[in-house]
């Protein structure tokens, strides 16, 4: 399974960066439509598919891919 | 285990306006997964309220009633009486269904309509600008209260889960948070019961959800979620009433 981040949503509240277990991920410089700086994958090969980050996350970024067409 | 990385298919694809850090989202996506593992969608009525979940129907797939401020709870309960294979569930803040609603509340509680309403509690009027609201907690400083709350000349905050649990007709009450990914499964769970509590008719299910305020209460979104451990302290978080038992399965 691949997880995806959707870049538009992020608000950058940092809610998945605090709750990770694996602490992999991380505040990235680049900016969303929105202005937002955005969230990122710092090791993704560290993750385990644990799904606090989508439990946590208030905008629902974090999704399997392919699980939103838009 | 609950399933993670799936979008709920009653939760619409639009991004959420709401601050960064704003727990409603958390509520909206939760919801979503309750009314979807229900098969709820086809019958299924909210009543968005005033404050920051007014544009409820933006984001949830089912029918969004909006009533005026604090009235959700009577509205729901002419929905319910007129058409009672409806599922109907109001979502309020604690300003809606403690300050301006409460008379309407309290009285559809007692009368023990089988309709399900969720108070998000965040201690301030979110939308309006920060205002005082009846569960802000005591020294919390507000735009109406700048030197924070004062038991002598703003009294004390209400606590509507403990005055509720009194009710003859309140079937299930709760209360709990989502700032912790614990808290979020066992909200799930709780949502589910306050659903399951109105589908067997047993009478008014309450759900009163902790939530945060990052931009009024002045913190970002961390402290602030990490705020509400503080605030547990003052609403106990527990499931105060349920007509369910102990050993019900969910």
């Amino acid at each position: 399974m691949k997880i995806k981040i959707l870049e538009d949503r992020c608000k950058g509240c940092g809610l998945c960066i605090e709750f990770c277990p694996k602490k992999i991920l991380a505040l990235s410089d680049k900016r969303n439509l929105l202005g937002y700086k955005i969230v990122c994958w710092k090791s993704p090969e560290n993750c385990n598919h644990c799904g606090i980050c989508y439990l946590m996350c208030p905008e629902v970024v974090f999704v399997e891919d392919g699980e939103i067409e838009r | 285990m609950p399933e993670v990385f799936k979008l709920p298919k009653s939760l619409k694809k639009n991004i959420f306006h709401y601050c960064p850090g704003c727990h409603h989202s958390i509520v909206h996506r939760l919801l979503c997964e309750v009314i979807d593992e229900l098969n709820l969608r086809d019958r299924a009525v909210g009543l968005a309220s005033i404050g920051c979940a007014c544009f409820l129907y933006f984001y949830i797939d089912v029918d969004i009633v909006e009533a005026p401020h604090g009235r959700s709870c009577s509205v729901a309960t002419g929905m319910k009486r007129a058409r009672p294979e409806l599922v109907v569930f109001t979502y309020q803040g604690d300003g809606d269904f403690a300050a301006i609603g409460l008379g309407d509340s309290l009285h559809a509680a007692s009368r023990g309509e089988s309709i399900t309403a969720l108070m998000i509690n965040n201690t301030v009027y979110g939308m309006t600008g920060g205002q005082l609201s009846p569960t802000t907690v005591l020294q919390q400083k507000t735009t109406t209260t700048p030197l924070g709350r004062d038991p002598k000349r703003e009294g004390f905050p209400l606590k509507m889960a403990e005055v509720l649990s009194n009710f003859e007709g309140v079937a299930f009450c709760a209360r709990t948070a989502v700032n912790t990914p614990k808290r979020v499964i066992e909200t799930k769970k709780l949502l589910k019961k306050a659903f399951l509590a109105q589908l067997e008719n047993r009478g008014f299910s309450y759900l009163e959800i902790l939530s945060t305020c990052p931009v009024n209460w002045k913190m970002d979104a961390l402290s602030a979620t990490k705020h509400v451990d503080k605030l547990i302290e003052i609403f106990p978080l527990g499931v105060f009433k349920d007509t369910f038992g102990g050993n019900s399965e969910i």
